[in-house]
């Protein structure tokens, strides 16, 4: 017979497009995949029973009201990090830079709330706390763009290590403001009259951001989906060639929209700081800036489907920390398992943009 | 008075780390492949090393039946190992399944730094030992052993010779990685793989082997950084957090060598004493200012990369497909 040369055993090829429930269908599965993998290492670890573990998860997010009010709180502030770090990355900018411009807005929030105490009223201490915080987070933000437009300086470390400028620059504000002096830290700003702390919505403490970043996601949607800005940023992500030969001026795009992603960063500063926690700490934003970027891209920047995933990753993260208090383990715990579920999703977005066809199958279609 | 004697240890201390780091880095990278997880991948590193050491010695019976010999290959193997499964880890995401690198990293820091701290705070209560914390110090001792005579040879053994033996080593690999890179056939199509995986490709190079020996070679290395860390620097303690931002300091510090392990082993030093300056310089009782002081290293990076892409000088570029998934058949 004729000898035939055998081709590799496998071939990978690219997909042209999926149906969406095909896509989703794929990433149900990796979810379920990882939550049976993370029930392994919880049992091997803990030796409890997994079933419990998830069950212990749920009440530590939803349990009470008040866990599912703070479950909510804490996901609307991711959410609007992530929001923020989406239209530089639909333009293939990659800001890690969203904790550093959080901080910066928080920072800014602080100082309003600090300098401005028993100067001026509270409706205008407001104001200028909103107009600071934005403000903060835009320079923050812009610092970079400039440079990426101007030189094409290489923006994931530029605004990775902006991040720790703002940590230092957070620290040195705390140390110069501490109360009492001395104690390393600032304490709740204005304790005894609540100037400058953003309004309670209808007597709950955790509303006001909830409904804000609810305006924030539907403006967003709109701006990226239906404006013109919305598509010079979609052009560019494509290919920067193609925006410059139909008459986009990239550097003009990459700057506004880079400014608007630190002013949204620099608005969930504002909610953190006035509306949460009413004290400023290096370690505010806790890691949100760098989880925001998983939430955007896991949703595939679409500002919808990010609502489900900035509350998954919340609920890991609240869950987690249940399961680690229930079974005294280290808070931490959250951590490794985020992680893992964060691999199998990564990982399977492979079978969603990939076609694996074997040779024996490869052989058949010949 | 500025104690130069006693400052330039210490800077040497706290550059090693870095150092390890930043060389693995730097050979990731020049695969083409942005580790994102080398904060991950140093407390990995640091934390298995530590559970292997932890477990030798709760074996023995009594604190003098250790072996010198058992009491450093065990953490050092363990730390080896703890970090190449990372870094196969990454490039099985990266390379075979092409995720994003950003992501992939991101997701690889959340996991190590909680690997590390969850292990490191319920290691005890996992074993059902009965020791207050996780103090190695017999181990300890064996790494940051230095030489016997060092201390006779006054100021000169004090900056150059009281060093534990992996700080030698990491200058040696350093050095190592450097003329690899830069003079050997295997870091010519290292390069090229890093610099157009496609011309690579179309030239023979194997890319995906490439890419997966670099990255998990770098990924040990930077390990080994974590391992140096809790065992020499911080007398065989661990505490949770305490290795704190160096692995992203590591980072920068890659940019800041223009991807050059030989020039690490100098700016490592000089990162390390900028990282402590704050302790030297006489401010008072102005504790704000030395904030401002921890910050140095960060902005001089910043400097550094903005005048770098400013001169745009070809051989000082970042690697040009670096934190780009390859795959043969695209366009």
């Amino acid at each position: 017979m004729n000898k035939q040369i055998k081709g590799p055993l496998v071939h990978i090829v690219k997909r042209g497009n999926m149906p969406w429930y095909g896509a989703w269908g794929i990433r149900a599965l990796a979810i379920v995949l990882a939550l049976v993998a993370c029930a392994l290492v919880t049992t091997v670890t803990t030796g409890e029973n997994p079933i419990q573990v998830y069950a212990a998860m749920i009440d530590g997010a939803f349990g009470t009201a008040r866990k599912t009010w703070i479950t909510f709180q804490n996901m609307s502030v991711l959410l609007c990090i992530s929001l923020a770090v989406t239209p530089a990355f639909r333009m293939r900018f990659w800001n890690i830079g969203a904790e550093g411009q959080t901080l910066a807005g928080c920072l800014a929030t602080a100082a309003c709330m600090i300098l401005l105490a028993d100067k001026v009223p509270g409706w205008f201490m407001i104001c200028t706390m909103i107009l600071a915080s934005i403000a903060a987070g835009a320079v923050w933000g812009l610092i970079p763009a400039i440079f990426k437009a101007k030189w094409n300086t290489n923006e994931t470390l530029f605004t990775l290590m902006m991040n720790y400028v703002a940590t230092q620059l957070v620290a040195y504000f705390v140390i110069l403001w501490e109360v009492p002096k001395g104690a390393g830290k600032i304490g709740i700003i204005n304790q005894s009259s609540e100037l400058g702390w953003l309004p309670q919505l209808f007597g709950s403490k955790y509303l006001l951001s909830i409904v804000v970043v609810a305006i924030v996601t539907v403006l967003m949607y709109l701006y990226l989906n239906y404006t013109k800005h919305g598509y010079e940023i979609a052009v560019v992500g494509e290919s920067e060639r193609t925006a410059r030969y139909v008459g986009i001026k990239v550097e003009k795009v990459i700057i506004r929209t880079m400014a608007l992603s630190g002013a949204v960063c620099g608005l969930a500063g504002l909610l953190l700081v006035g509306g949460i926690n009413h004290t400023v700490t290096t370690s505010i934003v806790g890691g949100r800036g760098f989880t925001a970027v998983m939430v955007s891209w896991l949703a595939k920047f679409d500002p919808i489907i990010m609502i489900f995933t900035s509350l998954l990753l919340v609920f890991l993260e609240r869950g987690a920390s249940e399961i680690s208090t229930d079974f005294g383990l280290n808070q931490s715990f959250s951590d490794i398992i985020t992680g893992i579920i964060l691999f199998f999703i990564i990982g399977c977005e492979f079978f969603i943009n990939y076609k694996i066809s074997f040779r024996k199958a490869a052989g058949k279609e010949d | 008075m500025f104690d130069l004697v006693s400052f330039i240890p210490r800077a040497v201390m706290q550059g090693i780390p870095l150092l390890l780091g930043c060389t693995g880095e730097t050979l990731t990278e020049k695969s083409g492949n942005l580790n994102l997880g080398l904060p991950g991948v140093m407390y990995v590193g640091g934390i298995s090393g530590v559970i292997g050491s932890f477990l030798y010695e709760q074996s023995l019976t009594s604190p003098e039946a250790i072996n010198g010999f058992l009491a450093v290959s065990i953490p050092l193997a363990c730390c080896l190992l703890g970090s190449l499964l990372m870094g196969l880890l990454y490039c099985f995401l990266t390379v075979t399944l092409r995720a994003n690198q950003n992501v992939t990293g991101l997701a690889m820091t959340t996991f190590g730094v909680g690997f590390g701290n969850f292990f490191g705070g319920s290691l005890i209560k996992l074993t059902d030992s009965e020791v207050p914390s996780i103090a190695l110090s017999a181990t300890s001792a064996y790494f940051s052993r230095s030489l016997p005579f060092a201390d006779s040879l006054g100021w000169f053994g004090q900056i150059f010779l009281c060093y534990g033996f992996l700080a030698y080593v990491a200058i040696v690999i350093a050095f190592i990685c450097a003329y690899v890179l830069k003079r050997t056939r295997v870091g010519l199509q290292l390069r090229a793989v890093g610099e157009n995986p496609n011309t690579a490709d179309a030239a023979g190079i194997n890319v995906n082997r490439y890419k997966y020996v670099a990255t998990c070679v770098g990924c040990m290395i930077a390990g080994l950084g974590g391992l140096y860390y809790v065992m020499d620097y911080a007398c065989g303690v661990w505490s949770n957090d305490a290795f704190g931002d160096r692995g992203w300091l590591a980072l920068a510090l890659v940019i800041f060598t223009i991807w050059k392990p030989n020039v690490a082993v100098f700016a490592s030093i000089l990162f390390g004493g900028l990282y402590i300056l704050y302790l030297f310089i006489p401010t008072g009782m102005n504790l704000a200012v030395k904030e401002l002081y921890k910050m140095l290293p960060y902005v001089v990076t910043i400097i550094v990369l903005v005048i770098s892409s400013m001169r745009n000088k070809r051989e000082n570029q970042p690697p040009a497909s670096l934190g780009l998934a390859y795959f043969r058949e695209e366009r």
